[in-house]
């Protein structure tokens, strides 16, 4: 009995101590003063490999998943008679919240996961360390511009998939169960606000896209530097971001959209 | 002897996951001298390069480098002492997502600000001086081991480092690519008077290179000395490391309770 | 893959977000520039605003001509205010007009009509409407039924 206690107060402690690591981690990229000449070409490098990389999966889930809000939607409005409303949904579900969130759980699967294991990959081969020894800060040289382009790519991911999902739900409900296009646009515009529910949705995938990096590189920069080690720090950047995602989304909506 | 140190090391005790690596080295490297460090595995040989590259910190005693003490550095200084120092690491640990050209290129570019045409002249130098400037287009993972290290090699001494630290070079190489690394290693050292620290445990190979030797088994130096002082060695443990005989003073066993009670020989207990 | 093509490429995907963003403020949110600005405020008190929200529409003869901006309660007369953001190219509502909440369909939003006058003269920026009716009560409608009054 007391055993299994202190087993989990070790436990408690090491996850405690996780964390303040991986604060003092985040201090350490984000204090280390940018350098704008030599830094970009690697925040582009960066962009690319997690950002356009992704573009496609994220480009044909928004396509299904708008078509499938339309086709579920349909269905349940009509019921009601009012199919007409199904831009509104469509595009309140989207803005609001499968936009920022399925985004995010997919590039935490697509490039989160690719970060980690890239990180942790040099780790193991001793390229971090190597770096070190040159006198090259690796948190500012390898970290800093993955952190940054995470940072930067998921809000144009996010918003991506919103129009992307919008047009899916077009086709399906405007030209395949034939609702009519001035209504699907017209609902849609007297319902959606660009302050509170677009640049909510932004904030939110804003939110979403730094800690999904964060959680990335410092699985990767905190693994073990074997090859079971980096494929444990993998499976823990999904689930972790996926669940960071989901929690915060939660709290977020709460505050956002809560009072009314 | 104690004018030309290098480095010098003083009663470091280090301990890592409560296991205690080193208890008490004290170790003196001479300046534009092969020192090789050899040793058991798992002695901490590495942990010894990364306290000198002040990677990590140790827990008492004090670490000196080219007159400066290494654990009491901010990083900003450590930083700038690092740029005097190159290291070959085990693996080579050229960067994956570079060619050949830019692994060299990639010191001088983080540290100086010299125009393109001269990077080029000192990265195509430096790999003649490995004898790979013909390689210099492919990526790391068209090398062979030997030639990453070399690679690897000419990578560390780009900025013309005071000192280089070899980890474990020779490990897992054929005869030739290690006869081309005892060489290198010979001709930097005379060419350029660099000071090269040498951690190994292949004996032959390190012995015929180096000026001066230190051996470290269970946290302490049980042996230093030219490598004929060492070859005289009346220690035991020294001459067991250096003739590689299975038993002796360092035992075959890990440390491990009586046979008799795993085997389940005790009596009449179970 | 040369570094330049790459930086194109990135370029590239950060238009293609910037012009989603666009997308999604012009043509889901409807978020016109010139909007905000031409447009003026009229008031409305009603005895019960019913399920009356800020951003509802407000129409006339089923033309949306503005928005809601906010509704809260005048502490003197206990009734609730409405301001309401009307678009500036109708200018000419007549002064006599009537505010009437109305709901679309049986069970949807609640919005504002307005039900045309016949006065000459017409609502200024700022001015409350004088007549207003207040939302039907479904439940109200409902008990009154009943209790036969």
């Amino acid at each position: 009995m007391t055993d299994k206690l202190a087993a989990l107060g070790r436990q408690g402690i090491a996850v405690v101590a996780s964390l303040g690591r991986s604060g003092r981690f985040l201090a350490g990229v984000l204090m280390g003063v940018p350098r704008p000449i030599k830094g970009f070409p690697l925040l582009v490098q960066q962009l690319y490999s997690v950002g356009v990389l992704s573009l496609a999966i994220v480009v044909v889930s928004g396509l299904f998943i708008g078509m499938v809000l339309a086709l579920q939607g349909y269905t349940i409005l009509s019921d009601f008679g009012s199919e007409s409303a199904i831009g509104q949904m469509i595009a309140l579900t989207l803005v609001r919240e499968l936009g920022p969130v399925v985004t995010a759980l997919l590039f935490a699967g697509r490039a989160g996961s690719a970060l980690t294991a890239e990180i942790g990959l040099m780790k193991a081969t001793e390229q971090l360390s190597s770096m070190e020894m040159m006198g090259v800060d690796p948190l500012r040289r390898v970290i800093a511009p993955r952190l940054w382009a995470g940072f930067i790519a998921m809000p144009v991911l996010a918003v991506i998939f919103t129009v992307v999902g919008i047009w899916g739900g077009m086709l399906v409900g405007v030209e395949w169960l034939g609702v009519f296009d001035g209504a699907y646009w017209g609902n849609m515009q007297s319902s959606v606000d660009f302050v509170d529910d677009v640049l909510n949705g932004l904030v939110k995938s804003v939110v979403f896209g730094f800690v999904c990096a964060w959680i990335a590189v410092y699985q990767g920069y905190d693994c073990l530097p074997t090859s079971a080690g980096i494929s444990s720090a993998t499976t823990k950047t999904v689930v972790y971001s996926s669940l960071a995602v989901l929690g915060l989304d939660f709290a977020l909506t709460a505050v956002m959209f809560g009072d009314f | 002897m104690e004018s030309s140190a290098y480095i010098t090391l003083t009663d470091v005790v280090f301990s890592r996951s409560g296991r205690r690596i080193f208890d008490g080295v004290s170790l003196q490297i001479p300046r534009g001298k092969i020192t090789a460090i050899m040793g058991p595995s798992g002695t901490g040989k590495t942990t010894l390069l990364k306290l000198i590259g002040g990677q990590l910190k140790p827990d008492s005693g004090e670490v000196m480098v080219a007159g400066q003490p290494v654990p009491k550095l901010n990083r900003k200084t450590l930083y700038r002492l690092r740029e005097k120092m190159g290291m070959l690491f085990q693996s080579g640990a050229l960067f994956t997502d570079l060619s050949v050209y830019e692994n060299v290129a990639f010191p001088l570019r983080e540290h100086t600000r010299l125009p393109e045409d001269m990077i080029r002249d000192i990265v195509l130098m430096k790999l003649e001086a490995v004898g790979l400037r013909g390689a210099r287009d492919l990526m790391p993972a068209q090398l062979s081991g030997g030639m990453t290290r070399r690679v690897a090699l000419a990578r560390s001494i780009a900025l013309d480092p005071e000192l280089i630290m070899y980890d474990e070079p020779f490990t897992g190489q054929d005869p030739i690519a290690m006869g081309v690394l005892v060489k290198l290693i010979r001709d930097l050292n005379s060419s350029m008077g660099l000071t090269s620290v040498l951690v190994s445990h292949d004996v032959p190979e390190s012995l015929s290179i180096c000026h001066y030797a230190c051996i470290v088994a269970d946290g302490k130096v049980i042996g230093e000395g030219t490598p004929d002082q060492l070859r005289e060695h009346p220690s035991e443990r020294v001459q067991q490391f250096l003739n590689g005989q299975p038993d002796g003073p360092v035992p075959f066993h890990y440390p491990v309770a009586g046979a008799a009670s795993d085997f389940g020989l005790t009596g009449g207990g179970a | 893959m040369g570094n330049r093509s790459i930086e194109v490429i990135v370029g590239l995907f950060m238009i293609a977000g910037l012009a989603a963003l666009l997308f999604l403020a012009l043509q889901v949110s409807g978020l016109s520039p010139q909007a905000t600005s031409d447009r003026y405020t009229l008031y409305a008190n009603f005895n019960d605003s019913g399920g009356l929200a800020p951003r509802s529409r407000v129409a006339m003869a089923g033309v949306t001509i503005g928005t809601i901006e906010s509704v809260t309660l005048d502490k003197e007369t206990f009734q609730a205010r409405v301001k309401m953001a009307i678009d500036a190219d109708v200018d000419n509502i007549p002064a006599d007009s009537a505010a009437v909440i109305r709901t679309s369909g049986l069970l949807g939003d609640q919005y504002i009509d307005v039900s045309v006058g016949g006065d000459m003269e017409s609502l200024q920026p700022g001015d409350t409407f004088y007549s207003t009716q207040s939302a039907m009560n479904l439940e109200r409608l409902i008990s009154n039924f009943a209790s036969g009054r």
